[in-house]
Order: structure tokens, then C-alpha cells, then sequence
């Protein structure tokens, strides 16, 4: 209903060229505009962490940022977690520690601890279970995502 | 291949596999309904009123807005009891006259895009004439309460009673009698995908296909087909991934029957993606309960009867199918839990108020149920100064079968066998000496414990016996070994979360001597699926898994008959291993994949002596297992704040035969954590008008990972005769214990103060306002 702007996003290292509103979420464009649809939109109110991307290196909350200031940064998704079929150990490790049940709140999950990792590869168990708080999963009961993603740390420092 | 990272043995069943789910929903390759496009979106406008006469709708000029005035010819909601002195309510599919809670729909506004049909459903102008609500039970109940629905007045919509012809006998002759008055405040199941539905018109056949998150394909498709008057084949319902359901995607939504008939009004696809704040305010709620419990003990503190009365806030509208008596009734047939008492008495009420409709949610009536009857135990062992372990020890059964006082058969379990297991591994003396050495650093923790029973896996009986119309129960598994020689078992459950695509292959492996990685389970698609009643109720790994083995145990016979023609063996040489079968003590073999292409291509070879293709179908309705445990909670209480820390939580349990230990235990965690969310954080809460003051989820407060503690689990296995797979259902249980564990032990670090907490959520709020009552604290 009102104007659009033209812009790029470049998710996992691809351009998207979208026409989108200036008030269109990151989430709503990734997953519509985009046609990558593995990242979860959980509630829209910048809470349950399901939508978190990796923008320029930072895990954000892809509905509490507009398509527009995403625009020209690098965008991964986890469309862009494998290379190929040689999983990332932070989604190997998912599976076998058993890290997910439903899969919904996985893909945030997951980039929300590859994000932070891939800036501060030593972090504590204490600070991560801070990181992993900030995200909510309603099947898991949250110990094998712990553990899942203090194997997937040990696996990414090789 | 899905190579065993745990448990020992031969045998696929007993292994920690990993899931055969995984490799999809950990690629982002998941397909959850929101993720398809479509054609028209669609808002709906929803009452901000909780009781009034429905006025005007008038919408923008030259948009499409569906009001129930569109909806000529389509019927109520209206699911049955026939017991009970159930009274029928009809729930229009969008608003007719009247409405009846905050969010329920009014009117369906259908744009190109989610952004236009917000837009426009924020122009819709709707006049309501306001009239005072009904937001609590107790309020529905009083003399002169305004009725939810004219058809019944005084708002009670059903009302079960029980009572033993010698309880009043028994009564009399008590010793002491201890009571519990529990509040257990409302509360939403929170799937992390909300709900979400999408519907496409199929030109070319004239049929739909329904997309949606539910637990229960089938059901939606007979529900909708009925409500809308269409033929059921020209519905298909798929439910493709599925974000979590715990309960709240088992009943039929109003939306779902919108989203259909637009799509065949306007001969395309239509969708709608809830929001989490219509998830929150206007999707199913539950746990709204008073209960009244009364315990007449003998002079031993031997538990002789219970009286129970049971005040169930059922909302606005009675949920499809189950109705508005799954909760009351649920707690009238189980409130005697795992204890040995043969005099009961009980009196179960459902009552309508102006909130939203409750429906289940993870465990339904146990965690209130069993929340009640432990904090009685707790009372009751204050009350002959005992320890709580053993006044437990002295009143859980221990001979099996036990029929309880209301008729129900509990088959074999450990309920004194996980207690002392409990109390063993945690240590209860070394925890007393910790206790009183922190209380005089001025620092309050306290143990407690819930032991309980999980009726799982029932069938149609068990259900019947509420008298419901729909009476759901039984499972179809359709095995088919196909002509490349990959297996293909398609099921009625539908999970969403519960890894029963790996489970089921587990079973099945090991009765057809192949790997699980060539087990394809289909679900959630009426069209590829069977008919069945889908996931819900610690069921399907017991049912489904049952008509799993039923079918496996067919197609294994005829492999074997089609074995001895090709190798010219007696039927009792052949083994069936490694996706071959051999004669036993010679090198002589043939795989199953050539045999399964025989059996379509060769079949002249049997001459008439086996019937061709290699398809069997099994079908289950078990009578129902009881699962049991006892679970431990170690917590602290923060006397200035109200805050509960939960630091320990310990689970002795045991649902018989494990098929897959990781995904057991992951069961069992994931319910735990649940049960402490609602045990001390999850609490819709409603105004004095009807409006609901925690509408997203910082403010509902689902826990965190911060909020988990370290969970130990020890499990024992008996082994049931209910189930033929030996295996009991367990979804549910972490989510019944954990609130009656947490309360206890929160009433024992805060007994110096002589308070005593009978609410859940225990909230901060309310720990502080039981502890300022006592002037003992500022």
C-alpha cells in the first residue's frame, strides 16, 4: 500500500534484486521475496529468536530489522550452513545429540550459536548459556541443544 | 546408514539411532505450512470485546470481507458428549450475533498480500453493544450469572459425578482428613509455530487441499467436510512439518473451515499465518482450574477415600472433538492417581465463561490433578508428622492389575520401585544436612516430590467411556515392501516432533530383517495415509507402534512364504536378516528386494499359492498402559524477591520397553521443562473486561534455558502385557510431575515460615504475597 524501493540482499553469498516495502521485515523478504523459507518466523515481537540470521557477522533477529537495512550486507542463512553435503558441525551436531525435536526454533538456534562463535570461539559455558537464553525452544527442554552446540564449538575450533 | 550411537545388541528396537527427521529440519529443507505462497491472504478481524451483541460490520469500499452473514449454509462447531448431562453449544464459524471472548473471529478480510489484509482488517469498523463478562469460573457459577449461551443457563456445560456405594461409611470412620484447596491458573500449550493454515482449489478434480499444523489430519478433514456439507474426498488435509503442537493443534479451528470455503468460493489458494498474539489470546487455552481435594486417612496415615471437586474453566465454546469435558472428566477418572484408595467420591463440572476455549495441552488434567493430589500427600504427611517418602511408601499400589475405585485398570508398573530409586539417587539425608546448614546462612531450599501414574496409549474404549460421539482410539499402519525393494509404512498418527518417522522404522526393521534407512513412514496426508486419529495423548508410539509390528509381523510371514517357493526351503528354516533370507544353516539366500519384485512381476511362479504384491495392513486399539514415575525437584526460594530457583531435577520413570533411548529421554526433557514453565513462570492472565494482559511471549513467559536445570534421568522397564511392543507412552509425563515436585519443594523451603503456596504458577508475585501475609518477612 505504499511506495517500494528496489534493493539487493545477498543471502549466503547470492544476490536477491527484490522490490519490497520500506516497511517489509528482513524475515518476511528472506522468506517471500527471497524464497528461502528454512528461517522461522516465530513471533514477530523480537522474543523467541526463531528468525535469527547472521548479517555482516552479528546474529540478528531478522523481523526486528527492515529488508532496507539489510540492504548490501551479507546475509547468511541457514540455507548456507552446508557446503554442499558436508554438513557444519554446528548442524551435525544437532542431530547427534539429539538438539531438535519439532525443527522449528532449530535454524535459529543454530545461527544464532554459529554467529556468536565464529566471533569468540573460547566463550565460556556460562556466557553461551547466556547467548542460548536469549532464544526459546518448546520441545527440547534446552540440555541437548546445550550439548549440541558445546560439541559443535569443539568441532569448528579444528 | 544411520549408524547406532548407543545401547547394544542386535535388535534396532533399544538403540539411540539418530533421526531419520533430522537431515531436512537441520538444513533448513523443512516444509512448515507458512511456507507456502499463495494467491489470497487473509486477516481476521477479531472481537475486542469479550461479551456483547454483535452490531454492524462495515468494511472499506471495494474490499473482501467475509462476515457470517456470507457463511449461509454452514454449520456450527458442535462437537458431543453423550453422557454427563452434557448440554451441545454451537460455535459459528465467524460471529453471528452474540461474541464471546477477546480475539474470537468476526469477519475474514482477503487481500493480495498479509500486509494489504491487515491494513484493511484495520479499517473494518465493528459495533458491539458491551455486556458485563464472565472471566472466572466461580463467577459463571453464582446465582443470577448472565449465560455464556442462552441454551444453558447457569453455564454449567457438563457435570460428571462419582461416589462409592460405602464412601460415606468409610469417611466416618477417618482418623484425620486433610484438605487442599489448589488454584491452577490458565495456560497456552505456545507451540513455537503458531498456527497457520493454507488452502488451493484444484481446477481441473474440484477438490482442496488443506494445509495446515495439525495433530490430527483425518479428524480436521471429517470435521470440515461435515461443517462446510462437501463430500470428504474432495478435502485432502495435509499436515507437512509441524512446529510443536503439545496439545493445541488437536481441535478444529474456525479459521480452517474460512480458509477452505474460500478456496473453493473463489477457485484458488488462500492462507493465513496466525500471529503470535492471536496465538496467545484467541487459539485454544487451558489448565483453568479450582480443585478441591479432600483426604480421609486412617490412624497409620493410610489413605481410606478422596473427595475431589473439580471446577473446570472451559472458555467460551466446547473444542471439536474432544469437547469441553476432556479436562473435568480427564480429572474425575485419574485424580486417585498411583495411590491405593478404593472409596472415592468426586464431583466434575466444565463451566462456559466470555474466554477463550480451552482445549488440551500437554498432559491435560494431570499436571493440575497430580499438582493437587501431591500437595495433599505433602499436607497430609505434615499433618502425622512423617516424612513425605513415607507416607507415599505406605499408599502407592504395588499389586497389578489394580481396578481403581472408578473401574480403571492399572496394568503392571513401579510406582514404590521409582520412588526409592528417586530417593536413592538424590540423596535425601545429605540434602536435609544442606537444607538446615543454608537456612542458617538465612538461605531457603527445599525437595519435593511428585509421584504419579500416565494412563498412555488408549484406545477407543477408554475414550467411549466418556461418551463421546467422535471416539477416537485405534491406528492403521498400510506396510508395503514395493517392487524396488524399499519399504514404505504409512501411518494415521501424524507426529510433529516425537521422531516417530524413526521409531516406527526401528520397529519394523527388526521384524522384516532390514535396515531402518529403507523405511519410508508417510504421514500427515489423508490422501497417501490411512485413517487415524493422529498424535496426541502419549499414543502413537504405543498404537501406532502396535499396528507397526501387526503389519511388520504380516509382511514377515509372506516374505517368508515367498522365501521358501525361491529357495525351496520349509518355511521354519528360513531367517529373515540383513535385508535377505537365508535357510538357516546354509549359504543359501535371497534378498528382499528380489523377492519383493517377484511378488509383482513373477507372481505365476506361486502358483496361485500366494496372493500378489506385498502390502499389509495392522491395525491396534489397546485397552491403555499406565506409565509411572517419580520425579524430584531441588529448588531455592529467594524470600526477598518471590524468585524460584529450580536447582535439581531428577526423574525416576518408567515406560516400559524403550525403542529409541534418545529420543526417550529427549521426550522426557523437553516435558520437564514444560512442567517447570508451568510450574513457576506460564500464566495467561485476563482484566476484569475480558481483555488478556500477556499477549506475546516475553510477557507469557515461556522458560528459557536459564530457567532448566540439570536433569538426571534413571529409567526402569517393565514390561507391559497392555502393549504388544512392550513400550508405554511417555510424552506426556515430564510435563505432569514437574509442577507438583517444584510446588512441594518451594512449600518446603519456605516451611520455617509456615506459608504454603496451593497456586500454579507459583509466580514471584504470589510467593511474596503468602510470605508478607505471615509478618515473618518485610
Amino acid at each position: 500500500m505504499s511506495d517500494k524501493t528496489a534493493i539487493t540482499l545477498t543471502i549466503n553469498g547470492r544476490d536477491h534484486a527484490i522490490t519490497v516495502e520500506d516497511r517489509r521485515t528482513l524475515a518476511d523478504a528472506i522468506r517471500e521475496d527471497c524464497g528461502q523459507t528454512g528461517t522461522h518466523i516465530g513471533c514477530e515481537h523480537g522474543i523467541c529468536g526463531a528468525c535469527t540470521v547472521i548479517v555482516d557477522g552479528e546474529p540478528v533477529r531478522s523481523c526486528l530489522m527492515f529488508a532496507v537495512q539489510a540492504a548490501g550486507k551479507e546475509i547468511r542463512t541457514v540455507e548456507g550452513l552446508a557446503k554442499g553435503d558436508a554438513l557444519h558441525p554446528m548442524q551435525q551436531a544437532f542431530m547427534d545429540h539429539h538438539g531438535l525435536q519439532c525443527g522449528f526454533c532449530t535454524p535459529g538456534f543454530m545461527m544464532l550459536a554459529v554467529g556468536v562463535l565464529e566471533r569468540e570461539p573460547d566463550i565460556s559455558d556460562e556466557d553461551m548459556l547466556d547467548v542460548l537464553s536469549s532464544n526459546l525452544c518448546r520441545c527440547t527442554g534446552y540440555a541437548n541443544i546445550i550439548k549440541a552446540v558445546r560439541a559443535a564449538a569443539k568441532e569448528m575450533k579444528k | 546408514m544411520t549408524a547406532p550411537t548407543k545401547g547394544s545388541g542386535l535388535k534396532w528396537v533399544g538403540r539411540a539411532i539418530r533421526r531419520l527427521e533430522d537431515p531436512a529440519l537441520v538444513t533448513g529443507q523443512g516444509r512448515f505450512t507458512a511456507d507456502l505462497p499463495a494467491v489470497h491472504w487473509v486477516r481476521f478481524v477479531r472481537s475486542s470485546i469479550a461479551a456483547g451483541k454483535l452490531g454492524k460490520i462495515e468494511a472499506p469500499k471495494g474490499t473482501v470481507v467475509i462476515t457470517a452473514a456470507d457463511l449461509k449454509g454452514v454449520k456450527k462447531i458442535t462437537p458431543m458428549l453423550h453422557k454427563f448431562n452434557y448440554k451441545p453449544v454451537g460455535q459459528p464459524i465467524l460471529a453471528e450475533t452474540q461474541v464471546r471472548f477477546v480475539g474470537e473471529p468476526i469477519a475474514a478480510v482477503v487481500a493480495a498480500t498479509e500486509e494489504d489484509a491487515e491494513d484493511i482488517a484495520d479499517l473494518v469498523e465493528v459495533s458491539i453493544d458491551e455486556t458485563a463478562p464472565l472471566i472466572d469460573a466461580r463467577d459463571a457459577l453464582a446465582p443470577g450469572a448472565p449465560p455464556v449461551h442462552a441454551d444453558v443457563p447457569g453455564n454449567v456445560i457438563l457435570k460428571g459425578e462419582f461416589k462409592t456405594a460405602d464412601f460415606d461409611t468409610v469417611w466416618k470412620s477417618a482418623a484425620k482428613v486433610v484438605r487442599m484447596d489448589a488454584r491452577s491458573h490458565r495456560q497456552n500449550a505456545t507451540p513455537m509455530e503458531a498456527r497457520a493454515g493454507h488452502a488451493a482449489y484444484d481446477i481441473s478434480t474440484g477438490r482442496v487441499t488443506l494445509t495446515c499444523t495439525t495433530q490430527m489430519p483425518h479428524l480436521m478433514r471429517t470435521a470440515i467436510a461435515d461443517v462446510l456439507g462437501m463430500p470428504e474426498s474432495d478435502l485432502r488435509v495435509v499436515a507437512p512439518d509441524v512446529g510443536g503442537g503439545f496439545g493445541q493443534k488437536m481441535s478444529l479451528c474456525a479459521e480452517y473451515v474460512v480458509l477452505v470455503w474460500l478456496a473453493r468460493k473463489l477457485k484458488s489458494s488462500v492462507a493465513w499465518t496466525e500471529d503470535r498474539r492471536e496465538n496467545l489470546i484467541a487459539s485454544f487455552h487451558s489448565r483453568d482450574q479450582y480443585l478441591a481435594l479432600e483426604g480421609a486417612f486412617d490412624g497409620n496415615a493410610k489413605l481410606l477415600a478422596l473427595r475431589a471437586d473439580v471446577l473446570a474453566n472451559i472458555g467460551a465454546y466446547s473444542c471439536f472433538p474432544t469437547t469441553a469435558g476432556m479436562e473435568p472428566l480427564m480429572a474425575m477418572a485419574e485424580m486417585p492417581g498411583p495411590y491405593d484408595v478404593q472409596q472415592y467420591e468426586c464431583l466434575a463440572r466444565g463451566v462456559l465463561t466470555n474466554t477463550c476455549t480451552m482445549a488440551a495441552y500437554r498432559g491435560v488434567s494431570r499436571p493440575t490433578i497430580t499438582f493437587t493430589l501431591e500437595r495433599l500427600m505433602d499436607k497430609a504427611a505434615t499433618a502425622f508428622a512423617l516424612d513425605p517418602v513415607d507416607i507415599r511408601r505406605r499408599n502407592l499400589i504395588d499389586k497389578f492389575p489394580y481396578t481403581s475405585a472408578i473401574g480403571l485398570v492399572y496394568d503392571e508398573a513401579t510406582y514404590k520401585e521409582t520412588l526409592e530409586m528417586a530417593v536413592k539417587a538424590i540423596n535425601l539425608p545429605a540434602f536435609r544436612a544442606r537444607q538446615q546448614a543454608a537456612r542458617a546462612k538465612g538461605r531457603h531450599l527445599g525437595i519435593g516430590f511428585a509421584t504419579f501414574s500416565e494412563r498412555t496409549g488408549y484406545g477407543s474404549p477408554a475414550f467411549a467411556a466418556r461418551g463421546m460421539e467422535i471416539t477416537p482410539g485405534w491406528e492403521t499402519v498400510i506396510l508395503t515392501v514395493d517392487p524396488s525393494g524399499f519399504v514404505e509404512a504409512r501411518i494415521g498418527a501424524s507426529p510433529h516432533g516425537q521422531g516417530l518417522r524413526t521409531t516406527l522404522a526401528q520397529i519394523i526393521a527388526d521384524e522384516i530383517g532390514v535396515t531402518p534407512d529403507v523405511i519410508k513412514v508417510v504421514h500427515g496426508d489423508t490422501d497417501r495415509a490411512p485413517y487415524g486419529w493422529g498424535t496426541f495423548a502419549s499414543r502413537s508410539l504405543v498404537i501406532s507402534g502396535g499396528a507397526s509390528l501387526i503389519a511388520a509381523q504380516k509382511v514377515r510371514a509372506k516374505l517368508i512364504k515367498i522365501a521358501s517357493h525361491m529357495l525351496e526351503a520349509a518355511p521354519g528354516d528360513i531367517l529373515l536378516e540383513n535385508g535377505a533370507a537365508k535357510v538357516a544353516g546354509t549359504d543359501r539366500s535371497v534378498t528382499i528386494a528380489k523377492m519383493a519384485r517377484e511378488a509383482y512381476t513373477q507372481t505365476h511362479r506361486f502358483k496361485g499359492e500366494i496372493e500378489p504384491g506385498l502390502t499389509e495392513t495392522g491395525s491396534y486399539d489397546p485397552p491403555g498402559t499406565f506409565s509411572n514415575a517419580c520425579h524430584v525437584a531441588i529448588v531455592e526460594v529467594d524470600i526477598d524477591t518471590g524468585r524460584t530457583t529450580v536447582e535439581k531435577f531428577l526423574v525416576a520413570e518408567d515406560a516400559g520397553k524403550i525403542i529409541n533411548p534418545m529420543i526417550a529421554d529427549g521426550q522426557v526433557q523437553g516435558g520437564i521443562a514444560q512442567g517447570i514453565g508451568n510450574a513457576l513462570l506460564e500464566e495467561i492472565i485476563y482484566d476484569e473486561s475480558g481483555g488478556i494482559l500477556t499477549a506475546n511471549l516475553a510477557d507469557y513467559m515461556p522458560p528459557t534455558a536459564h530457567e532448566i536445570p540439570p536433569i538426571e534421568l534413571h529409567h526402569l522397564e517393565t514390561m507391559s502385557t497392555e502393549s504388544i511392543t512392550k513400550a508405554k507412552g511417555l510424552g506426556e509425563g515430564g510435563c505432569i510431575g514437574a509442577p507438583a515436585a517444584i510446588v512441594n519443594a518451594i512449600n518446603d523451603a519456605l516451611s520455617p515460615f509456615g506459608v504454603e503456596i496451593d497456586e500454579i504458577p507459583a509466580t514471584p508475585q504470589r510467593i511474596r504475597a503468602a510470605l508478607r501475609a505471615t509478618g515473618k518477612c518485610a
